[in-house]
């Protein structure tokens, strides 16, 4: 869609102690796009949302923003380019209202007296421009509402931030059929409005059904980065389990030391 | 793309306005939903005084026992404000009933052996709540030992503290005026009356300001005849109360005139409402609840989750120390059990009956004065009913599981219904 890409990564290498979780991993975003970030439990996915996120700081490679090179060190880092994570357990506080989520640890202030009305309107616009209309009061407690309604407040929350690129944790992993497409409409409407959209799954069908580009994950390599269209259904589980597909993913061993995949569109081999 | 979810315009868009008859059925419905906030304080309230008043009409309903009320309540109350503060991060401090006797002997030290003026000693007094919240704050955040633990070992530590500091069960007295006036002197009735019409009115301009302010922007309002009942039913109520403090409650005119509100009932008052302000209406207030709702998403948010908890124990033991000099002046002096025996317990129990949640996260300093209230109605009432101490100690007891029982009642009701 966009010439530049808004996130580029290359190269990332992270550790545990002896134990390498990320290797050598590339991966582009763009804005107004959903990539859908796919690969098995321990292929590293929340690892490296961690590491684009600053929690867990990656020991080797490049971060480009907006094709600058940045420097992740911290969430603080990742909020100031515009980074929001929603995490799969939402991370909202039970007895707070909306309003008071959205805004929580950033508060609007006019003195030292909270500016109640302002942050009111602000998340009211928020939910408006996102076409949210699930939540009947925005005074509501938190506690009240279904996890569909959760999962749309905690968007709503890392979009309020102008923020430039949302990752999202499974954000459908909990939830009913109709609660599920009224998310995944929320995810595509927040690419349509411009964003960068990571979208971590498990579920096929979600990741077909609304991302425009798929991403995935073996074993802490990235083997494949596609567009949705190029990709059937039963390749990109291939990819997950295996780690190639035909002509995709890795060309040889999976377990061997392949350099890393070339960004965005290409179909990469890992070459020994 | 799903049709079911199309409620009306937008958030934004204006509802209709809000009936009173809405805004009731809105407030049953929470309180079904397990949201029963203070609720049973005031029913307790009612229930107690009604019997009390039915059982001794002549010695409860006087005005002289109505005065005795707030002076009997008001230290254990001033506790429990603090209180709410560590229970609404879910932490508890049972300490804070000697902590409050630390402070009071400070306070009788500086007085009366030292001899300096009474803001000195007020001054060292809560200097000396200030450092103890600290030191528990700090094992508590820091160090990670659960408050339980830290408080419990205060709470021996200080009562040995309060034994060294009277010279090993001695008392040391407190003559100044000042500070003895704070429990047994009165207001003269024309300025209880003035700070009566100052407090009704100072909260019906801050009501209308907000709902003009709101209105101006298109927000949600309560409707305005909601308003008018609140701030009617507040003038009423301390209207009420005042005119029955001002009468003369002395039982010879002639000897002495004894008439007025008791001097620590505005102290109380105008600390619940900077406390209030502060919970309500700044981040920090704001900080306190996230952190006792969802500790790891108030991480997340930035907030110095440490930070936090180390100040609500620095509120707690300070206004356990204000506490400490409202019953040194009532019992004008401080002996070894200032702050002992069934303190702690009342000021935990008052917060918790008022409808603070010792899970965390509800809770108002609001509670705090209720549930003072129906405590100390109860220890005024039963002993007017001329019971020993230790039937009150059993009945005060089941009032207080009473009040868990319905916190975790209306906790378990709340998660039941939660997902509606």
């Amino acid at each position: 869609m966009s010439a530049t890409p808004l996130l580029e990564l290359r190269g990332i290498d992270k550790s545990f102690g002896p134990v390498q979780v990320l290797r050598d991993v590339a991966l582009t975003v763009h804005p107004g796009e959903v990539t859908a970030l796919v690969g098995d439990n321990g292929a590293g996915k929340s690892t490296l949302v961690k590491c684009i996120s600053g929690i867990h700081p990656s020991d080797a490679g490049e971060f480009l923003f907006n094709g600058e090179p940045v420097h992740i060190g911290s969430p603080r880092d990742a909020a100031t380019l515009g980074i929001e994570v929603v995490y799969q357990d939402l991370a909202l506080c039970d007895n707070l209202d909306i309003v008071q989520n959205m805004f929580l640890g950033r508060e609007r202030r006019s003195g030292i007296v909270l500016d109640e009305p302002t942050m009111e309107q602000l998340a009211a616009e928020t939910l408006a421009g996102l076409s949210i209309r699930t939540v009947t009061s925005l005074r509501q407690h938190v506690s009240s509402l279904s996890g569909g309604q959760r999962q749309t407040v905690a968007i709503a929350k890392a979009v309020l931030w102008n923020s430039k690129l949302v990752i999202l944790d499974e954000p459908t992993a909990a939830l009913g059929v109709a609660q599920t497409a009224q998310v995944l409409e929320l995810v595509r409407r927040l690419a349509d409005n411009g964003l960068a959209v990571v979208l971590i799954s498990h579920n096929m069908n979600d990741v077909f059904a609304v991302s425009d580009r798929i991403a995935a994950l073996y074993l802490g390599q990235m083997v494949a980065q596609v567009k949705t269209t190029d990709i059937t259904h039963a390749q990109v589980v291939e990819l997950i389990t295996a780690g190639r597909s035909g002509g995709l993913g890795l060309a040889t061993d999976p377990g061997s030391n392949g350099d890393g995949p070339e960004p965005a569109d290409s179909i990469s081999g890992g070459v020994r | 793309m799903t049709t079911t979810a199309v409620r009306k315009d937008g958030p934004a868009a204006v509802t209709p306005a809000p009936t009173v008859g809405g805004h009731v059925r809105n407030y049953l419905s929470r309180v079904r939903g397990g949201d029963v906030g203070a609720l049973p304080a005031v029913l307790g309230l009612i229930v107690l005084c009604t019997v009390f008043a039915i059982l001794r009409p002549s010695s409860f309903l006087s005005a002289g026992n109505f005065a005795n009320l707030f002076t009997q309540g008001a230290a254990v109350t001033l506790i429990a404000m603090g209180l709410v503060f560590v229970l609404l991060l879910g932490e508890i401090d049972l300490s804070a009933g000697f902590a409050s006797g630390v402070c009071a002997a400070v306070l009788a030290n500086v007085v009366t052996v030292l001899g300096y003026p009474w803001w000195v000693a007020v001054l060292a007094a809560v200097a000396t709540g200030v450092v103890i919240g600290t030191t528990l704050g700090m094992l508590v955040a820091k160090i990670g030992i659960p408050s339980f633990v830290v408080t419990l070992a205060g709470f021996l530590a200080f009562q040995g503290v309060v034994l060294l500091l009277v010279q090993e069960g001695t008392n040391i007295s407190v003559r100044d005026e000042v500070l003895v006036a704070i429990a047994n002197r009165n207001l003269a009735p024309t300025l209880g009356w003035a700070l009566t019409a100052l407090a009704v009115v100072g909260y019906g301009a801050v009501q209308l300001l907000r709902h003009r302010n709101r209105v101006a922007r298109g927000l949600i309002t309560d409707p305005i005849a909601v308003l008018a009942l609140r701030i009617g039913g507040l003038a009423v109520i301390l209207g009420t109360a005042m005119y029955v403090l001002n009468l003369e409650r002395s039982r010879n005119v002639l000897i002495v005139s004894l008439k007025g509100v008791p001097i620590v009932v505005p102290i109380i008052a105008v600390l619940l409402v900077i406390w209030t302000f502060v919970l309500q209406r700044t981040s920090y207030g704001r900080h306190i609840y996230a952190v006792g709702g969802n500790r790891e998403a108030a991480r997340r948010a930035g907030i110095d989750v440490d930070r936090i908890r180390i100040s609500v124990f620095v509120i707690c033991s300070s206004m356990a120390a204000i506490g400490g000099i409202v019953a040194a002046s009532r019992a004008n002096s401080v002996d070894p059990n200032t702050g002992g025996s069934n303190v702690l317990l009342y000021a935990v129990g008052a917060a918790v009956i008022g409808g603070t949640s010792l899970f965390g996260g509800k809770g108002r300093v609001l509670d705090a004065v209720l549930g003072g209230a129906v405590v100390a109605v109860i220890e005024n009432g039963m002993g007017l009913m001329g019971y020993d101490a230790g039937v009150k100690y059993v009945v005060t007891g089941v009032v207080l599981l009473l009040a868990a029982s319905v916190d975790a009642l209306s906790r378990r009701r709340a998660a039941a219904t939660g997902s509606r």
